[in-house]
């Protein structure tokens, strides 16, 4: 059997490239990564009659030039420098800006690559009175030309038909383009380069050759790519000779699409479209503000509060699983894996699901129905003074309910570095996560009532926390731009796309497939890091322990008696355990800030997810792991708890040393778990957890050790 | 003559027409491309609420760049603003 014809989809952001795509291909899709990168490469079928095509949307870029990996990637679908060219590239435009959309369409055409022009939002066009004439674009462009409209379904069988007909004969079409003489002799001496070079196959056509030469020109320079050196310098000693050949090309695709517009399209009247009227109110200097605090409430609300039956649920099913197991499962070792490892590794992984489906629709939402771009557009001062772009606010705003979902949500960000700038600064976002440690440590050393210079101490250390780590979020991002990740000056290109009204079918795909991909990538290492860290917090058992223990809990009289042992077995058993063991370990490096071997074996079990230092602690002192952050026993047992010296364990200085520790360490697999998806990369995996780490440890240390130096205990 | 008009002192609803655009490199390139060539016309729609960055209409589309990067826009002096 042959393989499949592939058609690739191409086009600008907002030219409904996604919902052309998913009324293409229906439910027939998966979504994937380019290797090495974090681009989206979405791949799916389209069946007509006995025809099936697989069909590839790459991302949505105003040309084809690139000066990193990730945007090389348009390019390497269209006119791959390895691997067979695609069978036909459609090519989506917005009807109503073809004057822009154009250029890409015919920079694909001129490289000879058999192409479709489909003429998207051609409805949207109809109602602000621009008219597309498919015949004289179609003639002019010598390739065919379908108005559809992906939303409504209109033209969408003739489009199909068109793309069957097309694959089956494709056209070549020949564009001539009007090049100044200094640019032609340029472009030759270039496609000399091109020709000499690896990327040019034997008996490899004219028209391909010449669109590499002409990619060469716009994209070497500035830029990260990997291409053959001969090439490079071909295109540096052109340019110094002549600088202004970017332009003339440049220009001369411009002046191209104006004649074609001028053909095909006519627009009746200058009125101002319907979305100008509402950006009026949405970017207001001070109506403008208000509605994005609004919006952004909401969003944070639904991150906070909406999502947490959903979690609420889940949980108390991951719990009902586990008794279930251990009430029908004879008690053993298998048992407990089961219950403790595999069930709970499954529920580290699905309790996020509410939250990444939340936010995933918001962002969908957003994003199609023109709002996210606003956004961006209205906090961009903002964001630019860190270094930050100004799409990267969702995501950070949304490290305060959870990091995960967070990072997610930096595939908003077209850029590699500013998407990993935003990603591995918004952990120290005080997530939700963070608060029950808080308030445990909180209640503990700080009472209701302890006044500090006339103020609920409490209250401050939790504004304290929550400062503390937007600040550090911050300036990590502005040291991060101006460091590791130091590269081209920052700039912003941002396209306000009209409003629309978002499409139903197409916005639960995508948040169905956001989930999914973060179940089946980021959730299989979660689930595997909980097994692990699991073992580590109950093997090796002490036998003779065991022993005992079984002994004394069957002869004990009441049900009291049989709780307290068991809780005085998890104590035991935890302290014999590899995490016990490594709690002792590591307290001489952890002593300085104050921390013992037990809080030590809290922050290893917190690296499951930080809230569970709590029911750590609560085993730990030998109460029990059911205790939660208002257990009142739990509060006493840590208050008189006392170092191997006698002196108390948790004074003030401690539990804000334990604090910031909290608010600045990476210690959550999940958030790393899903670093390592976003980014493609071990290697800033295991950066962002040593330098959050570090950040903790020397400012852990500094509170603790200064604290004492001004004369607090 | 008055100094060179640059796009970033163009104020909301205000037209101008390219000269050129200063600099060079990748993102010099990458703003001709979205269609800032010498003699296309630029109107400013609205700028954000904090002042930076703009939004302007080129060739029917909308496009927003940061001021700084407006700065290195040159308009023709010849341009009457509309």
């Amino acid at each position: 059997m042959s393989l499949p014809k592939r058609v690739v989809l191409a086009g600008n952001p907002n030219s409904g490239k996604t919902t052309l795509f998913n009324a293409l291909t229906r439910s027939r899709a998966r979504t994937g990564n380019y290797p090495g990168i974090t681009v989206e490469r979405r791949m799916g079928s389209l069946q007509v009659g006995d025809v099936r095509l697989q069909i590839v949307d790459v991302p949505g870029t105003y040309s084809l030039s690139a000066c990193s990996a990730e945007e090389i990637v348009v390019l390497d679908e269209i006119l791959p420098r390895q691997g067979l060219a695609p069978d036909l590239a459609l090519l989506v435009c917005d009807a109503s800006a073809l004057d822009r959309h154009l250029y890409l369409a015919l920079q694909v055409i001129e490289s000879g690559v058999p192409a479709l022009v489909c003429v998207n939002l051609i409805d949207e066009a109809r109602d602000s009175g621009v008219s597309v004439d498919a015949a004289k674009l179609s003639a002019a462009l010598g390739v065919p030309v379908a108005l559809v409209s992906a939303r409504t379904g209109e033209g969408m069988d003739a489009l199909r038909a068109a793309i069957v007909a097309t694959v089956a004969a494709p056209l070549r079409a020949s564009v001539a383009l009007a090049l100044p003489v200094p640019l032609q002799a340029a472009l030759t001496s270039i496609e000399a380069a091109v020709r000499a070079s690896a990327w040019a196959k034997p008996g490899e056509d004219a028209a391909r050759i010449s669109a590499l030469a002409k990619w060469a020109l716009l994209s070497i320079g500035d830029d990260e790519l990997a291409v053959p050196t001969a090439l490079r310098e071909a295109v540096e000693s052109e340019r110094e000779k002549q600088p202004d050949l970017d332009s003339m090309l440049i220009g001369a695709r411009y002046a191209k699409v104006e004649e074609l517009v001028a053909a095909s399209v006519t627009r009746r009247s200058e009125e101002r479209r319907k979305s100008e009227r509402i950006d009026a109110v949405l970017t207001h200097p001070v109506l403008g503000l208000v509605v994005f605090l609004g919006v952004m409430t909401v969003l944070f609300q639904a991150l906070f509060a909406w999502s947490s039956p959903f979690v609420d649920a889940i949980e108390s099913l991951i719990g009902f699983l586990q008794s279930f197991l251990r009430t029908t499962l004879p008690e053993g070792a298998l048992t407990d894996l089961l219950a403790d490892g595999v069930v709970a590794g499954a529920g580290n992984v699905f309790i996020f699901v509410p939250q990444i489906a939340m936010l995933s629709l918001f962002i969908v939402l957003l994003e199609d129905s023109g709002y996210l771009a606003r956004v961006a557009f209205v906090i961009d001062r903002v964001m630019g003074a860190v270094g930050l772009h100004g799409r990267a606010f969702v995501p950070l705003l949304s490290g305060f309910a959870c990091a995960v979902p967070a990072v997610m949500a930096t595939r908003t960000l077209e850029n590699r570095r500013d998407r990993l700038i935003t990603m591995l600064a918004l952990p120290f976002m005080s997530c939700s996560a963070r608060l029950p440690v808080y308030a445990l440590v909180v209640a503990v050393v700080f009472p209701q009532g302890t006044l500090f210079h006339g103020f609920e101490a409490g209250v401050l250390a939790l504004l304290s926390m929550y400062l503390l780590s937007v600040v550090t979020t911050l300036l990590a991002a502005a040291v991060l731009r101006r460091t590791v990740l130091r590269g081209p000056r920052p700039s912003l290109v941002l396209e306000l796309p009209p409003y629309r009204w978002p499409e139903w079918r197409s916005v639960l795909r995508t948040v169905a497939d956001k989930t999914w991909s973060f179940m089946a990538s980021a959730g299989t290492l979660i689930a595997a890091i909980t097994i692990v860290l699991w073992a580590l917090l109950t093997y090796p058992r002490n036998e003779a322990n065991e022993t005992r223990f079984a002994q004394e809990i069957a002869a004990a009289s009441d049900d009291g008696a049989v709780a307290e042992l068991e809780h005085a077995r998890s104590e035991s058993r935890m302290q014999s355990s590899i995490a016990g063991t490594l709690g002792h370990v590591i307290e001489p490096a952890i002593a300085p800030l104050g921390f013992d071997w037990k809080i030590g074996i809290g922050l290893i079990a917190s690296f499951a997810a930080r809230e569970v230092l709590v029911g750590t602690l609560g085993i730990v002192y030998g109460i029990g792991e059911e205790e939660d952050e208002t257990s009142v026993g739990l509060r006493d047992r840590l208050r008189h708890a006392r170092r191997t010296d006698g002196t108390l364990l948790f004074t003030p200085l401690t539990g804000l040393s334990l604090m910031v520790f909290f608010v600045l360490a990476a210690q959550c697999m999940s958030t790393l778990a899903a670093v390592k998806r976003e980014s493609g990369s071990w290697g800033w995996t295991i950066f962002l957890l040593v330098y959050m780490n570090v950040v903790a440890y020397v400012a852990s240390l500094i509170v603790y050790q200064g604290g004492r130096m001004l004369g607090y205990v | 003559m008055s100094a060179t008009r640059r796009l970033a002192d163009l104020g909301v609803g205000e037209t101008g027409t390219v000269h050129l655009v200063e600099g060079e490199g990748a993102f010099r390139r990458r703003l001709m491309e979205l269609g800032l060539l010498s003699g296309t016309t630029v109107r400013v729609v609205r700028v954000a609420p904090l002042r930076d960055p703009m939004e302007l209409e080129v060739r029917h589309a909308s496009l927003s760049i940061r001021r700084a990067d407006a700065m290195r826009v040159l308009l023709r002096p010849s341009e009457k603003v509309s």
